[in-house]
């Protein structure tokens, strides 16, 4: 089920009714906003769909095509004030811009489907749609134009340039071409990398606070309960470590690849806690250290993903060396820490 | 603003100079900026700086840019080998 738009009127363009959005997001498009950060109703924060108006348009207002994640959808509608123009909105089954363009589902063939859908010729006067740039690896704008006549247009990457580059004739900075992955960008999507891996975290705890009572003279819940925290903190903070520290810092983290990059973070962490004597004895200090490390390694490799800028080639060139590695140290970390329940 | 770099030489981003008949498209969608223009050919100025996502090879009518398009996740390439077959990215299709 899609989400209502709120506020929604709708306009009546060569006998047709089409539904026109209003000219800001309230309280609740925010709010949801938000929520998806944070992973929740993430797959299902979708709009019907078609073809919107925004503002007071007529046939020479410019066509604009979006994808039917609401929050992709709100980041265009936002910044449009003042401007009339129709949005069309492609079947992306939920997936923003950049992500749906590279499965394909914003695509050549759904736009040409989407503009014999909404019989844009018959709406417009001219022959163009401007789509964001991100969608490119999804459409070829030649197949476009031969299979519907429809001429691609490549606007900016992001939503808030588009007035800018309407005022300037439909030509764009290079500034506005360029993604970039700031601090801010990073930090948006920490949330979900957080909640994401949180089940899995919860489940290890969990085995390993049970674990934690066993030692050579039998099992014993009061040592489960002090020496499972102990195991519950050091766990939590390579968690934080690998899913958000790693991201935030990226740049300025040492190496290349990611896993190099997770596991320096995961390395002085280990020593903090070491430092705040929060590891346990000699050994499960050591075995923390290999832990730790792997833990952070492995989350911040998989952070390539939500990363701008990581080819295919290179991650699994990446992954070649620092699999086999983390393997290892789970193995050797895992092992230290069963051997320091016996001595 | 100078965009970060991943991992060096390894792309597999190939430009047929002699196919180019330079529309420009390719410089334009690219999201790092590493084509550029001139005497009206396409020029690759940054290779290490592409990510594969394709967009210039899919807009490219001579077919004169070859890339091995993909999603640089790891997860997805965790997948494609459980699965067998290719780096399959679906994160974001996943239904909870």
């Amino acid at each position: 089920m899609a989400e209502k738009i709120r506020n929604l009127s709708f306009v009546v363009h060569n006998g047709r009714e089409i539904p026109r959005v209003p000219m800001e997001l309230c309280f609740a498009d925010r709010l949801g906003g938000w929520a998806v950060r944070w992973s929740i109703r993430r797959m299902k924060y979708t709009v019907e769909p078609g073809i919107y108006a925004v503002g007071n348009t007529d046939g020479d207002s410019v066509v604009l095509v979006s994808a039917n994640y609401k929050l992709s959808f709100d980041t265009l509608h936002k910044e449009l004030k003042g401007l009339d123009a129709w949005i069309i909105v492609l079947d992306t089954k939920g997936v923003n811009v950049w992500c749906a363009a590279g499965k394909g589902t914003f695509g050549t063939d759904e736009i040409v489907h989407r503009i014999g859908l909404v019989e844009l010729e018959k709406i417009v006067n001219h022959r163009k749609i401007i789509l964001p740039q991100l969608g490119a690896s999804g459409v070829a704008a030649h197949e476009v134009k031969k299979r519907c006549g429809f001429s691609v247009i490549y606007g900016p990457v992001r939503a808030c340039d588009i007035i800018e580059f309407l005022k300037a004739g439909m030509k764009a900075t290079q500034q506005m071409r360029q993604v970039h992955f700031s601090l801010y960008d990073r930090l948006v999507l920490t949330p979900v990398e957080f909640v994401m891996g949180g089940k899995y975290m919860i489940f290890i705890m969990a085995v390993l606070f049970i674990l934690s009572g066993i030692s050579t003279s039998g099992y014993s819940s009061d040592l489960a309960m002090s020496n499972g925290i102990r195991s519950v903190v050091n766990l939590f903070a390579a968690y934080l470590s690998g899913a958000v520290i790693a991201p935030l810092l990226l740049p300025w983290l040492p190496g290349r690849s990611f896993s190099f990059k997770g596991f320096s973070v995961g390395f002085v962490v280990a020593v903090v806690l070491f430092a705040l004597k929060l590891t346990g004895s000699r050994l499960e200090t050591v075995a923390w250290i290999f832990l730790i490390s792997v833990v952070s390694s492995f989350l911040a490799m998989n952070f390539t993903g939500a990363s701008t800028y990581t080819s295919l080639s290179g991650v699994k060139k990446e992954m070649r060396v620092a699999v086999p590695l983390q393997i290892i140290a789970v193995i050797l970390g895992m092992g230290m820490w069963i051997a320091g329940r016996f001595v | 603003m100078k965009g970060q770099i991943y991992l060096k030489n390894v792309v597999t981003l190939e430009l047929d100079i002699d196919k180019c008949v330079g529309c420009g498209l390719c410089a334009t969608v690219c999201p790092h900026r590493i084509f550029e223009m001139k005497e009206n050919k396409a020029v690759i100025v940054d290779a290490d700086a592409c990510m594969e996502c394709g967009a210039c090879s899919v807009n490219c009518s001579v077919e004169a840019i070859n890339v091995k398009s993909g999603v640089g996740c790891a997860v997805a390439v965790f997948k494609g080998m459980f699965r067998g077959g290719q780096a399959s990215c679906d994160c974001s299709s996943e239904s909870d």
